[in-house]
């Protein structure tokens, strides 16, 4: 037997840990534990989805008869970009954010992450920047621009009301709130791994986050230059992105270096989630390790070199459009590979059909889509053809959802019994699963279609042309499904929470070191743990004479 | 079968990308199908491989063995990254030649045909080498290479006809060329594809393709200017037209009427359609239209005025005489 490691007391965290953890409210607020931001983050997630949620169903109903009335012009616009807004920044950002500042530290064998009270400001900023920007509601309308809000539209002259000021405000403090989590979440990877635990031997969840986090690093500030140049444009009269002495092109190249990077941000941890999920759910350690790990970092790179590609239309010529092709093309790869890798860890285990392994299988489907989708709009000439059409909101929203959200859909269930202690209901988990599935493709394929036969993207209404009226009805009843499938989401947490089953510790038969403390852990995550070894420690654990070989 | 194949896509699937009617449309149309059966290929092997493997390797009751614990395969790996990485290529070549058909470079001193501006919310048309100028309906040759110049005149907006092949931005400040060789003559739906504010679902456009001489009679006629009314309730119309705020905004060729703020009204009758696309234009609709602009449409740059019935009636019976 290995010796066991005595975990370090983090002192500044935790001055006192005999302080009682039922104080209510208050302690919420004033918690600096990474576990109850953690939670907070995705309870964030969780309000602010209701709200997107409810701002697509609106404008879905709107969209389900040609010619329709019942929102103005206006309120549309309000309402697309928002829910765009809402769900990219105060969503899929907390939730992924949740995920990473709850499990990297028990991942990893830590009590605490590096900077606890810089984790706790990370997480009120982004907060607050969610509340900052929905008070432009009340401040006299809401952003009207979409949610890549380009030039010159985003300016005073042609969007008169605070929304864009609003919009702007808010995004940089919810971006100064990702970028101290990434430094906070990079600094506890490399300082507070448990003894062992190489960064080759990293549970691949923990690897994702910890290179998402450079990815982070690197993205936002192009985002928040460009809406501080976008604030002096609209309060001081400067001219960044007017054609006056600017360049309404300058916001696009700004915004989508951050924008593209932006969408690996929020998907990277997925794929980290679905990396725990596949092996632990098929009894096997994960095909590939390494190139999983690499094509992450491929992936990062990439990011950088790629944003041009949501630009093909604005007339760059051959060569500029050559380059960003191919580079769109091979950030297909690292990611296409991902998907054999998943499915060669299923092949030859044994797999159990829980509702997070669930999420897990129908992601490979529907990324799958997602990303082919993508390499089309690599294709320039059929990016000609297709951009800003329905075809990219389908697109997108297979990699966001099909995606993003299906791996928050697995970590959740995944993860829930370890963070309350108590199991969800996995029969009403498949329902909301198929229910989710269904209404999900229902919404989104017949997009597609609408796209190819020329349904240009965020149009209010639209002409009563062949097969546009029923596609739009089919995608709005659809839209309704997933609307059930959200409110069941929300009875079977609140149910999980007041009557769901004890848990208890390791109720998946995991592989990694979450597991060994108890479900929800204490304020002290661990007081021991045995030498890591292996890439997965629990699994060692359990089976001394089948240990893994590194 | 192919013979019946285009009827069904005509038939079914007019107005779109899949009814190519240019020489660039029909190279876009290719690559589009020849890309598509390979993705959907590469999808079938996925679902396949998806289900396959779940039945297959389900966990089944009571079975407590140890599934073998591999850890990768270096075979399966070089050629689960090389496949992928041939097909890419592969298509990345055809793009490449498409791309170099369908947007060649434009040399710096070519003149276009058509410069056509994009306002918030309606087209602008300015024929280079005639005095007409239209909005919303332009007018094409067929069988011919052409040369569009695109512009803006306030934020983005993007130029498409999904059945004449790419779309282009228009920006501000920075003019763009498309280049465009009609199959035939006919009528296709055009639209703007970049969201460019409260009525951008209404900035639709009708092109229509004319054969040589069609087109030649077309710019004949709407080269020339308007002439005064004949009837007493127009030329009342007329009057206020000129003397009002219309003439600020508005141009109509062949009197003092000089503004070009909105579209041009010289031949506003002859065009099908008004407000970019939203309603045919006929004495109701446009009756309606001046008596509340901001109903009607909302977001659009057109004022309300106040006007009262019996000059809303001689506006509309002005404007339906401009022929």
């Amino acid at each position: 037997m290995s010796e066991k490691n005595i975990i370090p007391e983090p002192q500044q965290s935790l001055p006192n840990t005999n302080v009682s953890n039922d104080q209510g409210l208050l302690q919420w607020i004033s918690s600096v534990d990474h576990k109850q931001i953690g939670i907070m983050y995705l309870l964030m997630a969780l309000l602010f989805f209701i709200v997107g949620g409810a701002f697509a169903l609106l404008m879905r109903v709107q969209l389900a008869v040609p010619n329709n009335h019942f929102l103005s012009p206006e309120t549309y616009n309000q309402l697309f970009t928002m829910h765009g807004t809402t769900m990219i920044f105060f969503v899929l950002m907390p939730a992924i954010f949740g995920f990473s500042v709850y499990f990297t530290p028990l991942m990893i064998g830590a009590n605490e992450m590096a900077f606890p009270r810089l984790n706790a400001f990370s997480l009120w900023m982004t907060f607050f920047g969610g509340l900052i920007l929905y008070f432009s509601f009340a401040a006299g309308g809401a952003p009207d621009a979409g949610w890549f809000n380009y030039a010159p539209l985003n300016e005073h002259n042609y969007s008169s009301s605070k929304g864009i000021d609003y919009y702007c405000l808010g995004l940089l403090l919810s971006g100064i709130g990702s970028l101290t989590t990434a430094i906070n979440l990079i600094v506890t990877v490399l300082h507070y791994r448990i003894k062992g635990m190489r960064l080759n031997k990293l549970p691949l969840f923990v690897w994702m986050v910890f290179v998402n986090a450079f990815l982070i690093v690197a993205a936002l500030p192009a985002l928040n230059a460009a809406l501080s140049m976008l604030i002096l444009d609209r309060q001081f009269d400067a001219h960044f992105f007017t054609a006056a002495g600017g360049s309404a092109l300058l916001w696009q190249h700004l915004f989508w270096l951050f924008g593209h990077p932006e969408v690996y941000i929020v998907v990277l941890p997925a794929f980290g989630i679905y990396s725990e999920v596949f092996p632990v759910f098929s009894g096997k350690p994960i095909f590939g390790y390494n190139i999983v790990a690499a094509s992450s970092v491929a992936i990062a790179l990439l990011a950088f070199g790629v944003w041009m590609h949501h630009m093909f239309a604005v007339g760059s010529g051959l060569v500029v459009n050559s380059f960003f092709s191919a580079s769109s093309m091979l950030i297909g790869i690292p990611t296409g590979i991902k998907i054999f890798n998943w499915l060669a860890t299923m092949y030859g285990g044994k797999i159990r059909f829980t509702v997070s392994m669930l999420f897990a299988i129908a992601f490979l489907i529907e990324f799958t889509i997602g990303g082919l989708t993508g390499i089309a709009f690599s294709i320039v000439p059929i990016d000609w053809q297709l951009t800003d059409t329905y075809y990219v909101v389908a697109h997108l929203h297979y990699v966001f959802i099909g995606g993003s959200v299906f791996g928050m859909m697995c970590g959740l269930f995944y993860w829930f019994p370890k963070m309350t202690g108590r199991m969800l209901n996995e029969k009403l988990g498949k329902w909301f699963f198929w229910l989710f599935v269904i209404g999900f493709n229902a919404t989104f394929f017949v997009q597609h279609i609408l796209g190819i036969l020329g349904m240009a993207r965020r149009v209010y209404t639209y002409p009563d042309y062949k097969w546009y009226g029923l596609l739009n009805f089919i995608s709005t009843v659809g839209a309704m499904l997933m609307g059930v499938a959200g409110l069941l989401l929300v009875y079977i947490i609140f149910k999980g929470l007041r009557k769901g089953k004890k848990a208890p510790a390791d109720p998946w038969d995991g592989f990694t070191l979450e597991w060994t403390t108890s479900s929800p852990p204490g304020l002290k995550n661990f007081d021991t743990i045995t030498e890591v070894t292996g890439r997965r420690p629990l699994w060692d654990l359990k089976h001394p004479d089948m240990r893994d070989k590194m | 079968m192919p013979i019946f194949y285009s009827h069904i896509i005509h038939v079914f699937f007019c107005q779109s990308m899949l009814n190519p009617s240019s020489t660039q449309a029909h190279d876009i149309y290719a690559l589009f199908q020849s890309f598509h059966i390979a993705a959907f290929g590469m999808l079938a092997l996925i679902i396949f491989l998806s289900f396959f493997i779940s039945i297959k390797y389900r966990k089944k009751k009571n079975d407590d063995s140890i599934p073998k614990q591999t850890t990768g395969n270096k075979t399966l790996e070089v050629f689960m990254i090389s496949i992928p990485t041939l097909l890419l290529i592969y298509f990345f070549y055809q793009s490449f030649n498409v791309m170099k058909a369908v947007e060649p470079a434009v040399a710096g001193d070519a003149t276009p045909d058509i410069i056509i501006t994009g306002h918030q919310f309606w087209w602008d048309a300015n024929y280079t080498n005639s005095k007409v100028v239209t909005a919303n309906e332009i007018h094409l040759p067929a069988g011919k290479k052409i040369l569009l110049e695109l512009r803006a005149a306030d934020v983005i907006h993007s130029f498409w006809v999904p059945e004449l092949g790419n779309k282009m931005d228009m920006i501000p400040g920075k003019p763009n060329f498309i280049y465009l060789d009609i199959d035939k003559p006919g009528s296709y739906a055009g639209l703007c594809s970049e969201f460019c504010g409260a009525e951008h679902a209404w900035m639709r456009m009708d092109i229509v393709a004319q054969n040589e001489k069609d087109y030649a009679d077309w710019l004949a006629q709407n080269s020339t200017d308007a002439t005064l009314p004949k009837d007493s309730l127009a030329m009342e119309g007329s009057e206020i037209f000129q003397t009002g705020t219309c003439a600020s905004c508005h141009r109509i060729r062949g009197t003092n009427s000089l503004g070009v703020v909105g579209p041009d009204l010289t031949h506003f009758d002859s065009r099908k359609k008004m407000l970019g696309g939203m309603m045919n234009v006929d004495s109701m609709n446009i009756y309606k239209w001046i008596s509340d602009p901001q109903k009607v449409k909302p977001g659009s740059k057109m004022p309300d005025f106040i006007f009262n019935k019996d000059t809303l009636q001689a506006l509309t019976a002005y404007l339906l005489q401009l022929k």
